[in-house]
Parts: C-alpha cells; structure tokens; sequence
C-alpha cells in the first residue's frame, strides 16, 4: 500500500502552546484546480455551502416548522422505575378547554398500537398498558391547540402505580429474586436477552494457560448520552382523503424510518413520506424510532390535523437511545518480554427494559468482537450476556461505531494493565506489539478483514509531535516534587461502513445505499442521497465527490437529501458510513456518467471512445487535446438532437446502489496528557495530540472539524458524563445540571496530525472519520489520569473521572460510577 | 382561554406588540410569536446556550427570561447580525474557520461572540473561552468557535453599524 508522508497539520508543527495556533491565520491548503466560484474542483479546504442559511439563523431545524392547523403534543411519563398501572383517569384533561384528544395505551391497544417493534428483533411499548419498565417511560399523550397548553392536561391525568421492586444494577439483573421485567413475554422467567461470542475459546484458554504473564481488570463503560444539542421531536399530518402521510422528524435514517411506519401501522409504503430537515446534531440519538413519532402520527390520525411533538430536555436524557452500559471482565496473557499473546474478555451488557440497540442483525453486541484492536494476537474470545434492566432502552448510540468503542476502551486500558504490570512504558509496548504494514491486510482472531494501514508511522508521528520522551522527563521531574502529572496513549482500529449486505442487515434491510446522479442540460447538476447529514457536511463534500470524479464546479452541485419522496433508498448515516458507502455510491455514479460522457464525446467528434483520454472535467482525443468537450458541453449534447450510437439512451443521469464489498479500517494514534490536583481530585486536560488516518481526506477542514467534536467527546465521557441511577431506578442524570457536558474551558486546543493510507477496496480510498475520534479518545484521556495517579498505586479507575472519583481512587476506595449509591 | 397580556418591545430595531399569556418565555416568544426560529432551545435548565440574544444589548438566556420583562426593552438576535446584506464578522470568522456543524448552538454562541468583541476588541484564547463557557456545543469541541472569533476580531467591520453610531 503505497501511502503519503505523515505530516502534523497546519495548527500543531511544533506548537505545544495553544496560543500559537491563534496568533496567526493558519496556511490553507491550495488545491491544484479552482472552479469559477474559486472552490477546489474535486477534494481540498472548501467552505460549506449549508453555512450561509445557519448563519442567517435560517436553517430548518425540526421545532422551526410551522404546518397551517398544526396542534402540539406532549407526553406524560412515569415517574417510577417499575410499577403495574391500575388505573388511568384521563377526564380532567380531555374536559380542559384547549386539549383536543388524550391518547392512552388503551386507545392504541384498540388500534394493534400499544407495541412496536425494536431495531433488534424485539417489542418496546408505545404507551404502557400493563406496567412502565423504566422512570420516563411513555404512559399517555395530550394533543392540544399550544404547547403550554398541553403541558397543563399532563398534570390533569390521574395515574395509579402499584410500585414494584426494580432492578438497577445490571449485575444483580439474573439473580434468581429478581423481579421479572418482562412478562408481557408469555413464559418469561428472568431477564435474560441474549449469550453471544466470538473468537476460539479452546485455543485462548491454551494460550493463556501456558502464558508468562497474565493480568486481568475488570471496569465499566458506563452508561452515556450523546445529548445533541437539538432534542428529538416530530411532526406527522395524515391526509384523510389521500391516505398520505407526511413525517418530518429528527432522524438519521428517513429511508429506513419509512419502512418501519409501513410495517408498524399498516400504511401502504407508497403513501409514506419522511422528511427529515436540518438536524441539530446526531451521533446516534436519532437513529430510532420513539414512542413520540408513532404518538404524533396517531394524534394526527385521530384529530386531523398535523401534531407536533419535540421533547424536553430531560425526555432526551432519559428516554431516548443512551449508549454503552458496559460491564467488562478484561483478562490479557503475554510473555514476561512483553509480547502480547491473547486477549479474552467476558461482558455483561444493560440493554435497558426493552432491546432496542440498533446494530446489525447477526451481531447482537455490534462489532465489539473487534476488541483485539490494533495488535498482533495469537488468540482472542470474548463473551457478551445481554440483560434487561428498569432503565431506558437503547444501546448502541453516540458515534461508538456499534460498539467498536467499546471494544477500543478495553483493550486499550488492558494494554495499559499490563504495561503496568510488566514495568514499561505504555507507548514503547503498544509500538512493539502494533501490527506491522506488511500484515494487510489483515484477518483478526475473530474474523475481521483489516483493509490497510500503517500503523507503527501513526504512532511515531503522534510521539514525536508531543514530544513524548520530553513529557516523560518533566513528568519524572513533578513525581520529584509530588505533582501528579499523566501521559495517556491509545492506539484504535475502527470497522465502519457498515456494510456487506450478505452479512449486513438491520430489520432485515440490507445495509447498502442508493446515488442518483442528473446532469441537467446546461451542465449543473442534482446529487440524491441516502444519507442524512447532521453537521458533517454532506451538501459539500458530496459535491466534491462528484467534482473530483467530474470535473463539475462542486458549486453547480446541489445535494439533496432527507427526503424519502426524493431520494434513492438506503440506510441512512451512522456508524461513520455515510462516506464509506454513500461516498462510494457517489463516486460510482459519477464514474457512470464519465463513461457515458465518453461515448456522446465519441459520437460528437466521430471517433472511436478508445481514441479519448479524460482530464476533469473534459474529454479529449489523445495526441490532440484541442479536440474535445467538456461535461457541460456534453450535458447539453445528451439532452439534444445529436445522434447516439445504438442502445446508448439519451439525457445525461445515472444512479447506483452501492454494496460495500467489505468494512474500512480507519485508524489513529492518541496522547492526553493531563494534571490531577492531589488535594482535591480535579482533572485538567493540558494537551491532547490526535492523528488520525482516514485515507484522502475530501475537505480536510471538515475532516479536522469532526476530529475535533469527537475529542471533546472523549473528555466529556472520561471526565464528567454518566447517566447513572439509584437503587429505586430513579435516573439522576436527566438534566443538564447533573449530566454535565464539557464546555470550552474542559477542553484544551486539540493537536491534530495525519496520515493517508487509502483504502484498497473504497473507489476514492476514504475510510471514515466520524467517529473515530470519540472512539480512540476515551482510553487516551482515562489511561493517563491512571499514569497521573501512579505514585498511589492505581491501576484502574472507571469514568467518569470525575473530582470525587478520582479521589475516592487515590484513597483505595474506587466507586460504582454507574449507580448513585456508594 | 388563559388571560393575556400586552407586550411591546423592540426586536431587531423594530418595534413588535403582541397579546400573550403572562408566562411566555422569551426564546418562545421570539420563535413562536415573531417566527425569528435563529434563535434555538436546547435545554430546560439555562444549562445549554442555544437560546442566548441580547436583551438591551447584553446576551441573556431568553429560555429564563420572560417575554412579558422585556416588555419596553430592546432585544436583539443573530437575525439581525447581517445588515444591509453585509454578514458580522463574527458570522464570516465562523464561516471561515469552520466554527460550526450542526448549527444549532451557533446562533447562541455568535451573539456572544459579537458582544465580547463589542467590549473586547482583541480577546487572547483565554477570554474567547471564558466568553462562551455558558454555552454547550456537541461537535466542534470549541477549537474552531474559538479560532472563529480570534478571526472576527482580526478583521473588524470597516464600517460602524447605524446601531453602532447611534449607540
């Protein structure tokens, strides 16, 4: 694989002073062709074109939509963890003067509502008509004139709950007393989801058996949200005439969202449109599809009208998809020199009260198989127990690439574990252990197909751009005078760009994405996507796509997306696929047109197709390259009187569905280093140094951008976000005055570095970048506050590090972050 | 039907009078009564920032202000930050130096922006993130908001607003 030279980029060369970085406009990158608008023509730094309306304050974001006669919604949730309900008054509020209907469980049941079906093969309820499950779980919906108004009917209604006893420590969920969450399940007797594994146990077992060294630890990946800032909400109008109904809401997935209606209510496929606008941040929250949604379009079904609804912010924190909830026994084996040998691990995983994780089918705890990570292994086996608890549903949510951060977490803090054990430093054991260029690609232990990289070059670039051995210097210097100072390494492989449709599926809906491509006559074209942007650009860098493949200007490209009626079908953007998949769709259909460009060229100049060569943008006879059209010239051609060679059709579009032959690798190489206060506890992250390696990056601005938020991500998750619960299975995360998100002044200036190691089996060599951050920065951030507290002999503390905690750690007495109790 | 009241106040330089129930809140009456959607919600607690715009010209949390205090006062929003179709520098530093995603917390983070530049004319990193630490955002991890107004402040308007002569 032939790659390009790392480099740190324009903000980090040498610059461990974050106000460096601010003194001077950094250089941008020139790319070697400008359209007329002065945008690179193909990949390169390019503004975006969604600025201009968020700038004006003119986006479209979902709560912004006005439909004429619209009424609103809001919904009224339990306030207990588990309880039967024995009796629902809702009189009051249907007498008060503004309500213009109440929907209970009891309406839905009458309508073959009351439960839907899960993006994992199981059922949550719409409204609870036999027992709520969890503390917020939905119990009715008032539809009202205002939204004031229908917040005053929720205090109308009468519940009567017969509490019972909860259950909120995973670990305590398949204890024989426990009470049985789920008996709506004829036959049900515990709270047991699923056993599944991965890997050779047999031959793990002989590795670690007969191993030098073998270490284990066990830590918790506790239970997040990914809070974007934007809640969730919707908007549905059923015609009555027509039978058409209309679904604007916050999601990521339109085209998989349709399908799910049809199937959930019964309406005809056809007759179903979904609009998702401008999305206020994603990460996996809008994925699935809440009890809200249904409730609107119901409510627009009984009233006739369009029905708003848009959560609160402490529905968001407490309902809606959480992520991780992870409980993992980590065990490594190596030999006393340092040679990692095998990794095993057992988890037990929280689902919450219903199994809503939205992953793939044949992988019920993701892609977290792939926790031997970035290492050389000669066996591996791990073992995922899924349960059902008295806490919100969920699972997979807040770019952790189906669980791949997870996995990353693990084996990056038993790495770690063991350097600790063995007495040397974490970076020099991660290099001797590194799998080497020349294994790619590579087969891991348990079944993935590594496509590229490089990752020894990674990890000495990052070194070197934090200055590694200097960092080790000054940190001996502090532990001289009692400063607790800490250096964190994490070294991630990622599996995205979900994925192969014969191994691939969610709800049984292929993981493959369509591209619709039309030129039109004067040369400026429509893109038709799949996928749905939430911040990442796609209205750009989809057109940079096709200007790289085209040679059309990426401003006389207009991407659409987001709307089921105009778009090709596809699965939608999570998992870092959106450029895996839809960008190789994008690339594919931009080839097609080229190819057929050829051949109008060919019939326009009277020459053989053979006898042209392509430049962006144009085709020419070779030998003579002032004989030749360009695509404008072309597009006009197609769609004119020219005469084509038989069984060429005219007009000049195309459209592809793109089944990517397998996952892409992309990968990274992360140091934190931080300070702890040893009086108090407190945390501070001085530097953090990420490089990253997507393959080409399309606009590296953007690129730069996404790294960035996934950084702050990782603070956040190590240091400060938990949505824990008490015994009674009270969520005392729900606000954000107790889930606490990182602001400016927890995050450092991030230094970003790269290197390019394409993809062999992408069209464009692009791998991902979405989440990688949020997927790598995590264990870079936990593993040196660990370093920091090596004087005290800490050896694992789980996240959220927080002041307390970190405390509790250094006195010998770590916590159960995950639950309110000590 | 509830009891309402009368508020009259000056938005964007204009005067606006509306009949409103007592309780309307500032950021709702902004989005719902005078369709100004720029500025956002985001949260239920003055935690988030997405709805922040200036009431007499200091940014305020408008989900914790109601409607009915800022009855006679002035209030501003990032629909007014363009003027006579000239984008605020603070809008072009976060165009340039990509200081947004989603969106969603921009509005919010740009009033404050202008206002620190308005008293601040040359804030050091430090002060650009005392400046925004009241306000969240999920995507950019504040790098770029920051190189956004460090940005702006390099290239200030060359010419003062009306507002700005006025004032």
């Amino acid at each position: 694989m032939t790659s390009t030279e790392p480099q740190a980029s324009h903000d980090t060369a040498a610059a461990p002073e974050a106000t460096d970085t601010l003194t001077e406009a950094p250089p941008k990158e020139t790319p070697t062709i400008s359209s007329p608008a002065g945008n690179p023509m193909g990949f390169g730094r390019m503004l975006r074109k969604e600025d201009a309306r968020f700038l004006r304050g003119q986006g479209h974001y979902l709560d912004d939509l006005v439909m004429p006669g619209m009424l609103h919604a809001a919904i009224l949730r339990s306030p207990v963890a588990h309880a039967r309900i024995s009796s629902i008054d809702t009189s009051a509020a249907e007498a008060h003067p503004q309500v213009k209907a109440v929907i209970t469980g009891a309406t839905l049941e009458g309508l073959n509502l009351a439960w839907m079906p899960t993006l994992s093969a199981d059922v949550q309820a719409v409204l609870a008509t036999d027992k709520v499950r969890f503390q917020g779980q939905e119990v009715a919906m008032v539809i009202a004139d205002d939204k004031y108004a229908a917040r005053d009917a929720l205090e109308l209604i009468d519940v009567d709950y017969d509490v019972l006893p909860a259950v909120a420590d995973a670990r305590k969920a398949l204890d024989p007393e426990a009470p049985v969450i789920r008996d709506d399940v004829e036959g049900r007797t515990d709270n047991h989801i699923f056993d599944w594994e991965s890997g050779d146990e047999a031959a793990t077992d002989e590795v670690f058996a007969n191993a030098e060294v073998v270490v284990g630890q066990e830590m918790l990946y506790p239970r997040v949200h990914p809070a974007p800032m934007e809640t969730c909400g919707t908007i549905a109008s059923m015609d009555r005439v027509t039978g058409k109904l209309t679904v604007w809401s916050t999601n990521q997935a339109p085209h998989a969202h349709r399908t799910v209606y049809a199937l959930v209510a019964g309406i005809p496929e056809q007759n179903i449109q979904i609009i998702s606008p401008d999305i206020g941040g994603g990460f996996g929250n809008k994925v699935g599809i809440y009890p809200g949604y249904v409730l609107a379009v119901v409510g627009s079904i009984v009233t006739g009208k369009p029905v708003k609804w848009v959560e609160d912010r402490s529905e968001n924190l407490s309902s809606t998809s959480f992520a991780r909830d992870y409980h993992m026994k980590g065990e490594i084996a190596a030999t006393r020199d340092g040679k990692i040998l095998g990794l095993r691990v057992d988890v037990l995983a929280d689902h919450g009260a219903f199994n809503g994780t939205a992953q793939p089918t044949k992988f019920p705890a993701g892609f977290f198989h792939i926790f031997t990570g970035s290492y050389d292994l000669q066996a591996a086996h791990c073992k995922v127990t899924g349960v059902y608890t008295n806490k919100a549903p969920g699972g997979v949510a807040y770019a952790c690439s189906f669980r791949v951060t997870e996995a990353v977490y693990l084996v990056e803090r038993m790495v770690d574990v063991l350097a600790d054990e063995l007495g040397v430093d974490p970076a020099a054991l991660r290099m001797q252990n590194l799998l080497r260029p020349e294994q790619f690609p590579y087969t891991s232990k348990t079944g993935w197909e590594y496509d590229s990289g490089d990752y020894p070059r990674a990890l000495r670039l990052a070194m070197e751009m934090a200055g590694y051995d200097d960092l080790r210097r000054e940190q001996a210097e502090k532990r001289e005078r009692g400063e607790l100072m800490g250096i964190g390494v994490s070294f991630f492989t990622e599996g995205v760009g979900a994925g192969p449709r014969k191994h691939m599926d969610i709800l049984g809906l292929g993981m493959a994405d369509g591209c619709e491509l039309r030129v039109h006559p004067t040369g400026k074209a429509q893109l038709r996507l799949s996928v749905q942007t939430q911040g990442q650009g796609h209205e750009t860098t989809f057109a940079q796509i096709v200007a790289q493949e085209l040679g059309l200007p990426p401003e006389d490209v207009d991407v659409i997306h987001g709307d089921t009626s105009n778009t090709p079908f596809g699965l939608g953007t999570y998992g870092s696929r959106s450029t895996p998949v839809s960008g190789a769709a994008a690339a594919v259909v931009s080839q097609r047109i080229r190819d057929k460009a050829r051949i109008i060229t060919a019939a326009a100049l009277e020459c053989s197709p053979d006898d042209l060569e392509w430049e962006r943008g144009r085709w020419f006879v070779k030998g003579d390259p002032s004989q030749g059209r360009t695509i404008q010239e072309v597009a006009m051609l197609a769609h004119g009187t020219l005469e084509l060679p038989e069984g060429v059709e005219g007009h000049l579009d195309a459209s592809v569905v793109y089944n990517p032959p397998n996952l892409t690798y992309p990968f990274g190489a992360y140091i934190c280093v931080v300070d702890v206060d040893a009086g108090t506890g407190e945390v501070k992250v001085r530097r953090f140094v990420a490089v990253d390696d997507c393959g080409p990056r399309i606009n590296p601005m953007i690129v730069e951008g996404q790294v960035h938020g996934g950084l702050a991500d990782g603070v956040g998750m190590a240091l400060m976000q938990v949505i824990a619960f008490d015994e009674d299975g009270n969520c005392v995360g729900n606000s954000f005055m107790d889930y606490l998100l990182p602001t400016s002044m927890e995050c450092p200036s991030w230094e970003t570095g790269q290197t390019i190691t394409p993809s062999p089996h992408h069209p464009l060599g692009l791998k991902g970048i979405g989440e990688s951050a949020t997927v790598g920065s995590p264990p870079a951030v936990v593993n040196a506050v660990i370093d920091a507290l090596e004087p005290y002999g800490v050896r694992h503390a789980d996240m959220p590090l927080t002041p307390a905690n970190v405390w509790m750690a250094m006195q010998g007495r770590p916590v159960r972050t995950d639950l309110a109790v000590q | 039907m509830p009891q309402m009241i009368k508020v009259t106040m000056t938005v964007n330089g204009e005067e606006v009078s509306a009949d409103i129930e007592p309780r309307t809140l500032l950021v709702h009456f902004v989005r719902d009564h005078l369709g100004l959607t720029g500025t956002h919600w985001g949260c239920d607690t003055s935690q988030c920032g997405t709805c922040v715009l200036w009431l007499d010209r200091e940014p305020v949390k408008s989900c914790t202000v109601l409607a009915a205090m800022a009855d006679g006062h002035e209030v501003a929003t990032v629909e007014g930050l363009e003027v006579d179709g000239e984008l605020d520098p603070v809008q072009l530093g976060f165009m340039n130096e990509h200081g947004l995603q989603c969106g969603f917390c921009t509005p919010g983070m740009m009033m404050t922006a202008r206002w620190l530049l308005d008293h601040d004319p040359d804030p050091d990193e430090a002060t650009i993130r005392e400046a925004i630490s009241g306000q969240l955002c999920r995507c950019t991890g504040y790098e770029n908001i920051v190189r956004a107004v460090r940005w702006a402040a390099q290239h200030p308007r060359t010419q003062p607003t009306e507002q700005e002569v006025q004032a």
